[in-house]
C-alpha cells in the first residue's frame, strides 16, 4: 500500500464495493477475483449486467476473461511496461483528461518523459501483449465515463509492487479517472482484516491511522493516552527482525495468529530464524509450521469466540460478534491484557467496545465510530466526529498529500527478480483457490472443503505438458533454488505457456520452499508472484 | 437490483394512506418501505422481480384485474389497496394448488419456522387436505458436499435459477423438464461438482421453502431451536455479513443476512460452509509449554505436537511469558524483543498488542503481516 499512500496520501480502496456496478469500464489487474475475492466478482457481475466493458491484466486466463473485451496476457513481472504502454497511447491520442492533469496533479512532465520509450511495439516486446490489445485496453480505459481498476496481489507481490501501484495510480491520473463515485482505485487485499490491522499500527513507524511515531506531537499524545514514555525511533520491520535473529542480537518475539514459518516465501529462511530466537511465542488456533519452533503457545480464540470488529477492503468498520465461548477460556484481548498486567503495566478493559473508545480517542479516521454506530451497519472510515455518516468515495475535492494534488510517479520497468533460465525454465506464480484460504489450517479442517479440493496441484499449460511428457493427474518434482515439492500435475488452458501456477492452502506441499526471498523494498512485500523453477517428470 | 434511474418522487396511496417514493419504485417495494406487508413467493431483492407466483396480488383503482405488486411501477395519484376479499381468494387459490403438489413433510422439515410456504398456508388457513392433485415423487439428490435438494418441496418459484444464472453467472442450474414435471436441476441431472458449481449456497439462500436446504445443518437444529448472531467473514477482505446459528453452544449453520451492506444475503463456499474448524477436534483449548530438554523444531512436531509441548494452566504460562520478556528486555536492551500480529485479529486486538509491545516491551519493534 505504500504505492497508493505516496500517489495519492492514503493506502486504501478510493470508493465502496457497492459502485463498482455502476461503472462503465472495469480494469481488473492482477486479480483473479472470481476465487479470491468471490462476493467481490458478484458487483463485477452486475457490472457486466448493467453493460460494463472489461479489461483484464492476468498472466492467466482467469474466468473473468470470459467476460472480457481484451485480456492482457501480460508476462509476470512486466506491469509497470504494461501500464505505462497504455499510457502512452493514450498520450499519443491526445486522449489524457488535461483539465484533471492541470488541477490536480504534480509531476505529470516527468511522467511524460518517462513514458515516451514505451511505445507500443516495445511495450509488447516487454509484455507479450499485442499491440492491438493495447490500443484496444487503452481506449476503452481512456473514453470511459466511469472507470475503475482493481488490482489484487498480482500487482503488489512484486519486488516492484509499490512501483506497480504507482503505475496504476498513474494511468488512473491521466484520465482523471479517480474521485468520483463508480470511479477510483480498488485494492483487493488477501486477508479478512488487512485494512484494519494496517489501521491499528501494528508496524515499526506508525501508530493508529498512519501516525508517525517520529512526530513528537503524535508520540507526546499517546504516551499522555497511555502514561508511560515511548521510544522515539521507529523498530524493526519483522523481515528485519528475522534477519537480525539469526544474527543473534535479537532474541524474543510473540507472534498473534501468523503462520510466517508457511505463508512466507523461502520459508527455510524463516524456519532458521525462528530456531534462532531465545524465547518465542505463538498465539494460534491451531498446530501449524510456525507453532512447532514455540516455547510457548497460547491457545487463540476464532471470530466466533469474541467480540470485536474487522475492517474490510472498502475501509468499512463492521462488528463481529461473540456467538460461542473461547473454547480456551479467554480471547486475545483477555490475554494481552493478562500478560500486560504481570509485566506491570495494568490494562483494566471489561469489553473491546472500550478498546474501540480508546481507538477512536487516538485516530481522527476512525474518531466517529463505536459500537453503538455500527451496531446496524459498518461505517467507512475517514469517520472523524461522532456525526460523521462516513466515506464512501475518497479525493472527491483534494488528495491527502501536503499540497492536496496526487502525484505522479515516473516509475520504471525492472521485471522480476529472479527471471527463468534453462535451468529453471518455468515462472512459477502463486495465489489462491476459491475453496481454500491461506495457510489451510481453517479451510482444511471443513470436510465439505476436502471433499472438493483435497490437495495442491501444479497448473500446467498443455503445451508445456506435452514437451515434458507430462500427464494430467501425474505427481511431478517442482524445485527452485531453494527446494522441491511434490504435487499433481493439473494440465489446463488457465496458465500460459512458460507459466506454471501453485496456491499455498497444504501442510504437505510448501510452495513457499520454492518461492524466493527477493522483496519490494519500500513496502517489505514478498514477491510471491514471479519466482524460476523447474519440473520434472518422476 | 433494480435501478431508480429517476430521481424525482411520486404520491399514491396504499390502504388509504398517502406515501411519497422515489420513481421507479414497484408497488412492492414501497409497501415494503412503508412497513405495510404484503406476501411473496418468488420475489427476491437481489433478483429482478420474475412476477411468477401470483402471491403478491394487489388492488389498483381503476384497474379490472389485480396486479402483481412485486411487478408494477408506481404511478402518480395510484389508489392501491394490498387486501381484499377478492385478493385474499385468489391468494388462496395458489396456496391450494401449492399445496396440492407438496409433500406433507413439515415436521421433518429443515425449513420448518423459516419456510414461507408454511408461514403463508398458516396465515390464510389452507387445509392441507383441501386439494387433491398428482404428486410428484422424485428422488431426493444430494451427491455433493454441501446442498441437499428435494425436488418434492420445490414450488417452482425460480429463485435459485435465476440468481445462480444472473447473480452468480454460473449457470449451473435451469428448470429442466416439461409442464407438470419441470424443475430446477443441472443439465443432465448430473451430480454438484467443481467444476460446474462454486457451492456458493446462492441458490440455497433463495430458496422459500425446503427445497434446497445446507446438507451439513441437517438434524441440527431448526430456527426456533438455534440463536442467530449477526458477524463478519473471517476468511477474507470483502467483509460479508451472515447470522452464525448456534444451537446449545454448538455453530450448526450460516445463514444470510440480507441487509449486509456488502453482500446482501450473498457468501461464498468459505464464509456459507466453511465454519466447520471453529469447533474441530484439533483446536489448542489450553497453554502448552516445550517440554523440558525437547528441541525438536521439525515437521515432525505436527505428527505428535504432544510429545515436545506439555499443557498448562493460563497462569503458569503467562507467568511464563512475562518473565522471560521482563529477562530479555533487561539483559539484551528492549531493541532484542518485538511482536508480529496479523491481520486476522481484530482491530481492537492489534491495537492492544502494538499497545502492549510499546508500553511492555518499550520498543517499536512490531509489524504485521499486512504487507502480505
Ligand atoms: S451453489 Fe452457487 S453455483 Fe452452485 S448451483 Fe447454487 S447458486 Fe449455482
Ligand atoms: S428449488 Fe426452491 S428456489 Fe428453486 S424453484 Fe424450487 S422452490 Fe424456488
Ligand atoms: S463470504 Fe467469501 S467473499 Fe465474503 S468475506 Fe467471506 S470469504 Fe470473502
Ligand atoms: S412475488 Fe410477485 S409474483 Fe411472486
Amino acid at each position: 500500500m505504500a504505492g497508493l499512500a505516496t500517489s495519492l496520501g492514503a493506502g486504501a480502496a478510493s470508493n465502496s464495493l457497492e459502485q463498482i456496478k455502476d461503472a462503465d469500464v472495469l480494469f481488473i489487474f492482477g486479480s483473479n477475483t472470481t476465487e479470491g475475492h468471490p462476493i467481490v466478482s458478484l458487483h463485477v457481475n452486475a457490472a457486466i449486467r448493467n453493460g460494463a466493458r472489461i479489461i483484464i491484466g492476468d498472466p492467466r486466463r482467469i474466468d473473468l476473461v470470459k467476460f472480457s473485451d481484451v485480456w492482457l496476457n501480460l508476462r509476470p513481472g512486466s506491469n509497470i511496461a504494461l501500464l505505462h504502454g497504455l499510457i502512452h497511447i493514450i498520450l499519443r491520442d491526445g486522449l489524457q483528461n488535461d483539465e484533471f492533469i492541470k488541477n490536480r496533479t504534480e509531476g505529470f512532465d516527468e511522467l511524460r518523459e518517462a513514458v515516451k520509450k514505451y511505445t507500443p511495439q516495445y511495450t509488447q516486446q516487454i509484455t507479450g501483449v499485442s499491440v492491438d490489445k493495447l490500443e484496444k485496453a487503452a481506449r476503452l480505459y481512456a473514453k470511459a465515463k466511469n472507470a475503475m481498476i482493481l488490482y489484487g496481489l498480482g500487482v503488489t507481490e512484486h519486488h516492484t509492487g509499490t512501483e506497480n501501484v504507482m503505475a496504476i495510480a498513474n494511468l488512473a491520473f491521466t484520465c482523471g479517472h479517480i474521485g468520483r463515485p463508480s470511479t477510483g482505485i480498488m485494492a483487493l487485499r488477501g486477508q479478512n482484516n488487512v485494512q484494519g490491522a494496517s489501521d491499528m499500527g501494528p508496524a515499526p513507524n506508525v501508530y493508529t491511522g498512519y501516525q508517525y511515531v517520529s512526530k513528537p506531537e503524535v508520540r507526546e499524545k499517546f504516551e499522555r493516552a497511555w502514561d508511560v514514555k515511548l521510544p522515539t525511533i521507529a523498530g524493526l520491520k519483522s523481515v528485519e527482525m528475522f534477519d537480525r535473529a539469526i544474527e543473534g542480537t535479537f532474541k524474543g518475539l510473540f507472534t498473534m495468529g501468523a503462520d510466517t514459518a508457511h505463508t512466507d516465501p523461502n520459508i527455510n529462511h524463516i524456519w532458521k530464524a525462528f530456531d534462532a530466537l531465545e524465547f518465542f511465542v505463538v498465539c494460534d488456533i491451531f498446530h501449524t509450521h510456525t507453532t512447532r519452533f514455540a516455547d510457548v503457545i497460547l491457545p487463540g480464540a476464532s471470530f466466533a469466540e469474541k467480540d470485536g470488529t474487522f475492517t474490510n477492503g472498502e475501509r468499512r468498520v463492521q462488528r463481529v460478534r461473540k456467538a460461542i465461548e473461547p473454547l480456551a477460556g479467554m480471547a486475545e484481548w483477555q490475554v494481552l491484557q493478562e500478560l500486560s498486567k504481570r509485566m506491570g503495566f495494568e490494562m483494566n478493559y471489561t469489553h473491546p467496545s472500550e478498546i474501540m473508545d480508546e481507538i477512536a480517542s487516538l485516530t481522527p479516521n476512525y474518531g466517529g465510530i463505536s459500537y453503538e454506530r455500527i451496531e446496524k451497519q459498518g461505517i467507512q472510515w475517514p469517520c472523524p466526529t461522532k456525526d460523521h455518516p462516513g466515506t464512501t468515495t475518497l479525493y472527491e475535492l483534494q488528495f491527502n498529500r501536503p499540497s492536496g494534488k496526487a502525484l505522479f510517479v515516473a516509475v520504471e520497468h525492472a521485471g522480476s527478480g529472479e527471471l527463468p533460465n534453462t535451468e529453471y525454465p518455468y515462472v512459477l506464480i502463486t495465489g489462491r483457490r476459491l475453496q481454500h484460504y491461506n495457510n489451510g489450517s481453517m479451510t482444511r479442517r471443513v470436510r465439505g472443503i476436502m471433499e472438493l479440493s483435497p490437495e495442491e496441484t501444479i497448473e500446467i499449460n498443455h503445451a508445456d505438458a506435452t514437451r515434458l511428457n507430462i500427464a494430467h493427474g501425474e505427481k511431478v518434482r517442482v524445485s527452485s533454488r531453494r527446494g522441491e515439492i511434490y504435487v499433481k500435475a493439473e494440465v489446463t488452458q488457465r496458465s500460459q505457456a512458460g507459466n506454471v501456477f501453485l496456491a499455498f492452502h497444504f501442510e504437505d506441499a510448501l510452495t513457499n520452499i520454492l518461492t524466493s526471498g527477493v522483496r519490494d523494498p519500500i513496502a517489505g512485500t514478498p514477491e510471491y508472484k514471479a519466482c524460476a523453477v523447474r519440473i520434472d517428470k518422476l | 437490483m433494480t435501478t431508480a434511474i429517476a430521481q424525482d418522487t411520486i404520491t399514491l396511496t396504499i390502504n388509504g394512506k398517502t406515501v411519497t417514493a422515489a420513481s421507479g419504485k414497484t408497488i412492492l417495494q414501497v409497501c415494503r418501505d412503508s412497513g405495510i406487508y404484503v406476501p411473496t413467493l418468488c420475489y427476491d431483492e437481489r433478483l429482478e422481480a420474475y412476477g411468477g407466483c401470483r402471491l403478491c396480488l394487489v388492488e389498483v383503482k381503476g384497474q379490472g384485474r389485480p396486479l402483481s405488486s412485486c411487478t408494477t411501477p408506481i404511478r402518480e395519484g395510484m389508489e392501491v389497496t394490498t387486501d381484499s376479499d377478492r385478493i385474499t381468494r385468489l391468494r388462496k387459490t395458489v396456496l391450494e394448488l401449492l399445496l396440492s403438489n407438496h409433500p406433507n413433510d413439515c415436521m421433518l422439515c429443515e425449513k420448518a419456522g423459516a419456510c414461507t410456504l408454511q408461514e403463508l398456508v398458516y396465515m390464510y388457513g389452507v387445509r392441507y387436505d383441501n386439494y387433491y392433485g398428482e404428486m410428484w415423487n422424485l428422488p431426493k439428490k444430494d451427491d455433493n458436499p454441501f446442498i441437499s435438494y428435494d425436488p418434492n418441496k420445490c414450488v417452482l418459484c425460480g429463485r435459485c435459477v435465476n440468481i445462480c444464472q444472473n447473480v452468480v453467472m454460473k449457470g449451473t442450474i435451469d428448470m429442466t423438464g416439461r409442464g407438470f414435471y419441470s424443475k430446477p436441476d443441472t443439465a443432465f441431472g448430473k451430480p454438484l461438482t467443481p467444476d460446474i458449481c462454486v457451492f456458493c449456497g446462492q441458490c440455497v439462500s433463495a430458496c422459500p421453502v425446503g427445497a434446497l436446504t445446507e446438507k451439513q445443518a441437517r438434524g441440527k437444529g431448526r430456527v426456533g431451536s438455534v440463536e442467530r448472531v449477526r458477524t463478519t467473514c473471517t476468511y477474507c477482505g470483502t467483509g460479508c455479513n451472515f447470522y452464525l446459528n448456534v444451537n446449545k453452544g454448538k455453530i450448526v449453520k450460516v445463514t444470510s443476512d440480507y441487509a449486509a451492506p456488502v453482500n446482501k444475503g450473498n457468501l461464498c463456499v468459505k464464509g456459507r460452509f466453511g465454519y466447520d474448524f471453529i469447533q474441530h477436534p484439533d483446536r489448542i483449548t489450553k497453554p502448552l509449554i516445550r517440554r523440558e530438554g525437547v528441541t525438536d523444531t521439525s515437521p515432525e512436531v505436527l505428527k505428535d505436537p504432544m510429545a515436545v509441548f506439555r499443557e498448562a494452566e493460563w497462569d503458569e504460562a503467562l507467568d511464563l511469558v512475562a518473565s522471560k520478556f521482563m529477562e530479555l528486555k533487561n539483559k539484551y536492551g528492549p531493541d532484542s524483543v518485538g511482536g508480529f500480529s496479523s491481520s486476522r485479529c481484530t482491530n481492537e486486538e492489534n491495537y492492544l498488542f502494538a499497545k502492549w509491545v510499546r508500553v511492555a516491551l518499550n520498543t517499536n519493534n512490531v509489524d504485521n503481516c499486512a504487507r502480505v
